[in-house]
Parts: C-alpha cells; sequence; structure tokens
C-alpha cells in the first residue's frame, strides 16, 4: 500500500519558534487517520504543510506522491476543510457550490446538491448567516464535492455543539464509505476522534511522539500495577511511558510487542485516550527536564 | 476563478458603472454646454479683440453648474486612483488573508497563480477602464475651456486629463494589492495606499513632473519694451525684476533674470533712480539700461502629450512592477 502522506525530516520554524520539528512519519492509505495532539503542539502546521498552504523550512512532503499545491491535479486530489471552517459570509451556499464548481474539474454537483438537500439548508442563504455547525457541513460539502482521494480535515468539530459534531463525523464516515477516500482528520481530543480514526498519530511539543494503527497500538501499550517499586526495574520488552507512585503502590503505563508475564505486575489495558495523555505528558516533561537538571 | 472573481466584484463593479453613468451624463450635459458656449462666443472666427472674447467665454465657462461640473472633474480626476486602490486593491487580498478565506479558495483546484492572475487582472483592468472612460469623458466635455485657456499643462489641471489618471489608476490598484499581501490585514493597508498614492500625487507636480522629459530653456531680452515691474526690497540692496514674456500654454518652471555675462542679478538698485522720492519710471528706465535678460526654463504646451506618456508609462511601469512581485510573493513566501 502507498502513503497519502510521507514525510522526512520535515520541520517549519517561525522566526525562532519550532513550530514542527522533524516529522518523519508515512500515512497509509484507505485510512481514517486522526492527528492528535495538545492546543499549539503543531497539527494545524503539519497539514497546513500537506496541502500547500505553508512550505517547509527544511525536510520533504509528499501527499499521494506528489509535492503539495504542486499544481491543478494535485490541488484536485486534495480536499482541505480549515480550522474553523472559512467560508466567504457574503456569499449564498448557492454561490459557493457554483464557484465549487467552476474551480473543480472532478466536482461532483449531485453530490453537493444532495447533501445541501439532506441538511435541510436554504440555497439562498449567505454563508455569514449559518450557524457553526452548517457552515462546517457547507465547506465539508465543498470539500467532499470535489471528489478528492485525500481529505485533510483541522480540527472541524473542535467549534461545534455535540449535536452538531456528531452530525458532522456522520456525515464524513458515510462520505468514506461512499467513496473509500483516506482521511486525515487532527483534534485535540481523543474522544472526537475514537469513534472515526482506524489510524493514530500523537503530536506534541511540535514532534509525532507515536503513530500507528489503534487496534496495535492498543494492543502494545499497557498499565502495569503493582507493589511500589523503582521504575527503572522494568519487566523485560517494556519500554515506560509514565510511572506514578503511591506509598504502597506503583502504577506505570509501557509500551512492549505483549504484556509481561512477570506475576508481581497486574496488566490493565489501556483505552485511547489514556494512551494519549501518556504520550503527552511523556513530551511536557521532556521538554522539562534540563530545567531540572540546571537547577540542581 | 472568473467567475468567482465576478461574483465577488459583483457589486463594487455595478456600483462603480452607476456612479460611471451618473457621472457621464453630467459631463455630458457640461460637455454639450461648453462646446455651445465656445461656438456662440465668437473667438473661433476672431481677428480682433480676440482677448475679451476669450476672458467672457472663460467666465461663462466658470459659472453656474456648468463651471461646477467643471472643477468637480478636475478634483474627481484626482480622487479615483487612490479610491480604486483603497477600496479595490487593499481589500482584494487582505481580507482573504484576516478572514482565514484563502485557505478555502488556494485548495480548490486552481493554482494560486492562476487565482491571483484572475483577480489582480480582472479587477485591475475594471479599474483602469472605469479610470479610462472617466478621464475620456472629463477631456471631452473639457476640452472648450482646454482650447481657450490653455493651461493643461498646470499642475492642478495636468493628471485630470489624458492618459496619467490611467497610470495612476494601475500604480494604486497594484500598490494596494501589495500593501494587502504583506501587511495581511485590510484597514492598515487600505490606510498605507492612500498615504502613498497622495505622496505619489503631490510629489510628482512638485518635485519629478518637471524633469521626465528635459525642459526648454530660453533667454529673452529684458529690454524697455519687456520691463514690466520690479519689486525692491527696504535698503535697496535686493531687486526683483519681473518681465513681460509670456508663452501660451507653457509650464513656466523657472523664471531668472540674468546680467549680460550671465551671472543672476539681484540688485543692488541704483540709490539715485529708485529710491522712495523718484517715480518708478526712472528705476525702470535705469534697468532698461542694464541689458538684462531673462534665463526661463520651461515646458512648451506642445510637451503636453510626452509628458502624458512619461507619466503615465512611469506609473503603468512600477504597477507592472509590483504585479510581478505579487507573483513571486504568493507563489514563494505568502505561505
Amino acid at each position: 500500500m502507498t502513503a497519502v502522506l510521507e514525510a522526512v525530516g520535515l520541520t517549519k520554524r517561525y522566526g525562532r519558534r519550532r513550530a514542527l520539528s522533524d516529522c518523519t512519519l508515512s500515512l497509509p492509505a484507505g485510512r481514517v487517520v486522526g492527528l492528535v495532539g495538545p492546543n499549539g503542539a503543531g497539527k494545524t502546521t503539519l497539514l497546513h504543510l500537506a496541502c500547500g498552504l505553508l512550505k517547509p523550512t527544511s525536510g520533504t512532503v509528499a501527499v499521494l506522491g506528489s509535492a503539495p499545491a504542486s499544481g491543478p491535479d494535485q490541488l484536485a486530489r486534495v480536499g482541505f476543510v480549515a480550522q474553523d471552517t472559512p467560508t466567504y459570509p457574503g456569499l449564498s451556499i448557492e454561490d459557493h457550490l457554483r464557484f465549487g464548481a467552476h474551480l473543480n474539474p472532478r466536482w461532483d454537483n449531485a453530490l453537493a446538491r444532495r447533501r445541501v438537500d439532506s441538511l435541510g439548508l436554504d440555497p439562498a442563504q449567505r454563508a455569514g448567516k449559518l450557524s457553526g455547525g452548517q457552515r462546517a457541513q457547507l465547506a465539508l460539502t465543498l470539500a467532499i464535492a470535489k471528489r478528492p482521494d485525500l481529505l485533510i480535515l483541522d480540527e472541524p468539530v473542535a467549534s461545534l455543539d455535540p449535536l452538531a459534531r456528531r452530525d458532522f463525523l456522520r456525515a464524513l464516515m458515510e462520505f468514506v464509505a461512499e467513496h473509500g477516500a483516506s482521511v486525515v482528520l487532527s483534534s485535540h481530543l481523543v474522544t472526537d476522534l475514537e469513534r472515526v480514526c482506524d489510524y493514530l498519530v500523537v503530536l506534541a511539543s511540535s514532534r509525532v511522539q507515536v503513530d500507528g494503527d489503534v487496534d496495535e497500538l492498543l494492543a502494545t501499550h499497557h498499565r502495569l500495577v503493582g507493589a511500589r517499586r523503582d521504575a527503572d526495574d522494568l519487566p523485560a520488552g517494556q519500554t515506560l511511558l509514565e510511572a506514578s507512585h503511591t506509598d504502597r503502590q506503583s502504577t506505570l503505563v509501557v509500551r512492549g510487542d505483549s504484556p509481561t508475564d512477570d506475576p508481581s505486575w497486574e496488566v490493565e489495558p489501556l483505552n485511547l485516550e489514556d494512551l494519549v495523555l501518556s504520550y503527552m505528558s511523556l513530551a511536557a516533561n521532556a521538554g522539562r527536564t534540563p530545567v531540572l537538571e540546571a537547577s540542581r | 476563478m472568473i467567475w468567482l472573481t465576478w461574483r465577488q466584484a459583483r457589486t463594487q463593479t455595478l456600483v462603480a458603472m452607476a456612479a460611471l453613468a451618473a457621472v457621464a451624463v453630467a459631463l455630458l450635459v457640461t460637455g454639450l454646454n461648453l462646446a455651445h458656449l465656445y461656438d456662440s462666443s465668437g473667438i473661433a472666427g476672431c481677428t480682433a479683440n480676440c482677448d475679451s472674447f476669450r476672458e467672457t467665454f472663460l467666465n461663462d465657462a466658470d459659472g453656474g453648474f456648468t463651471g461646477i461640473v467643471y472643477h468637480l472633474a478636475i478634483v474627481l480626476m484626482y480622487v479615483v486612483p487612490p479610491v480604486i486602490g483603497v477600496f479595490w486593491g487593499a481589500p482584494l487580498i487582505a481580507r482573504e488573508l484576516e478572514s482565514g478565506t484563502y485557505r478555502l479558495v488556494w485548495n480548490q483546484s486552481v493554482t494560486r497563480t492562476r487565482w491571483l492572475a484572475a483577480k489582480l487582472l480582472g479587477i485591475g483592468l475594471v479599474g483602469v477602464a472605469v479610470t479610462g472612460l472617466l478621464s475620456l469623458a472629463v477631456s471631452w466635455s473639457a476640452a472648450p475651456v482646454d482650447r481657450v485657456s490653455l493651461n493643461r499643462l498646470d499642475p492642478n489641471v495636468f493628471a485630470s486629463r489624458g492618459v496619467v489618471p490611467l497610470g495612476y489608476a494601475a500604480f494604486a490598484f497594484v500598490l494596494g494589492v501589495v500593501a494587502g499581501m504583506l501587511i495581511r490585514r485590510t484597514v492598515p493597508a487600505m490606510a498605507v495606499t492612500l498615504a502613498v498614492v497622495a505622496a505619489a500625487q503631490i510629489l510628482m507636480p512638485t518635485v519629478i513632473r518637471g524633469h521626465l522629459i528635459p525642459p526648454t530653456h530660453k533667454t529673452v531680452a529684458l529690454d524697455a519694451q519687456h520691463l514690466k515691474g520690479f519689486g525692491i526690497s527696504e535698503q535697496g540692496q535686493r531687486m526683483e525684476v519681473r518681465g513681460a514674456y509670456s508663452d501660451p500654454g507653457a509650464w513656466l518652471m523657472d523664471v531668472t533674470t540674468v546680467r549680460p555675462d550671465g551671472t543672476d542679478f539681484t540688485g543692488p538698485a541704483n540709490q539715485e533712480a529708485c529710491n522712495r522720492d523718484t517715480s518708478p519710471k526712472n528705476c525702470m528706465d535705469w534697468l532698461a539700461t542694464l541689458n538684462l535678460r531673462q534665463s526661463v526654463t520651461y515646458h512648451p504646451a506642445s510637451d503636453f502629450w510626452p509628458l502624458q506618456w512619461v507619466e503615465g508609462g512611469l506609473f503603468a511601469g512600477l504597477a507592472a512592477l509590483m504585479a510581478l512581485f505579487c507573483f513571486w510573493w504568493v507563489r514563494r513566501r505568502l505561505a
């Protein structure tokens, strides 16, 4: 299977601030990829690099085998729903569909009309008068009616209420089921992604912390609970992500190909949210450690 | 892309067309009126006393509705280019950057270069065309006055005629686009555009225009017939001599009084001939004996079109350079 997105050493700097550091990533095709990380982790930067809105400071990124936004053909193959789902407030829904039809050779007019109908939107209404959820649906309609091979969505549901969130994700999954496109969507909440993603990328502190198939990630990450002991005292074949101790008990979050058979540990499965949180706190602590050493 | 550009600019274009139509009607009425005044003034066939015919005509033309439209038309030609720059140029890209819609439109199946080309050329050409039609209408309407008063080179009139307004319009528009691209916010970009265009409109006549093509130099005798008057300082140390030199339709840039040896004459005045108690005639007679000359630097009326083409071309060239910069920036840097 070819990769829909192949990044090698991808770095974006704004002045001295690094928005994305040395990101090497290969996302498989035909998947719904969730990109999760705290605010300011570099999610938007990565997605903007992928659709060519930004140029990398160093490193390379290829999307569907070519440089992002390298030409009309490449642009036609990638759909993008930007954060806060921008639309032209002065133009009506009808106008948006017409410009979509004018600007995209692969435009599926029937699909666009059907979606506007089923959403119960009045085509004559100005986009500026739509609710956040309706605007997000309009932006999604524009992105999917161009029939992209890869659909990129940047925090599409962040500003939506729970109902609009559910409807939006449902619409997205319908499109995936019908057209088999690959999807990359970002969120700072794992719960948004859990239901729709089968591949996960955790981005924190401008770096990719982990990426992989969701089932595989769940199968290789565990929580170990046992009598209090040193964090160094790990079962063989496990990598420590996070450790917390009470007076009597140690809790470790570890990564390993198979759970340990050491009977002194009680092995618990990890849900996706805990897994992501462990990587986020790992990234946050990694940033802090040198400061502690310096003050010692 | 043309459809979207048209859809986004529809309202402003229709407003501009309506305004253009209204102005055109006013100019048509005024132009016909002025033509009628000219025909009935007797200037065309005059053999004697032509100056008084001219004066009567200019007085008539300056009065009432006709006069108001004539003067407003000049003002309008100075206002239109900055308005195009501020209200069409500056928001063109800045608004998309500010509101985030560039993220929508740059991900349609159209390259940024084509997107910019459609916006820049489409709206820019409409702006230049509107200015061109206006300039044509104003130049036609005011033609009888221009023919009589011969003041088309006057710094106040020059940029309201011919092809210069088109150059200013193109310049102001692209300048607005560049400012919007670099500042990325609409209102500051509008302010910068207005400031720069206004500065250009002030600097051109005061500093630059006279040197766009080399002015003509001429030395004329300042003998008894050509002496017209003089000014004298309290102690008689400094003197200023006025000659009767005139060249209808010319733009006088500099007139200096020089001695026969070519040095500037600034006094001192002869104390006997030119003092408080003698008649000015004595002083004039004394001045006539000095063999003074006037050194005149000027653009003759025939420089009107060469100056128009050079100034219009200069601004069109600046607009083209800035447009190239826009294309470079949108591809390389605006990311």
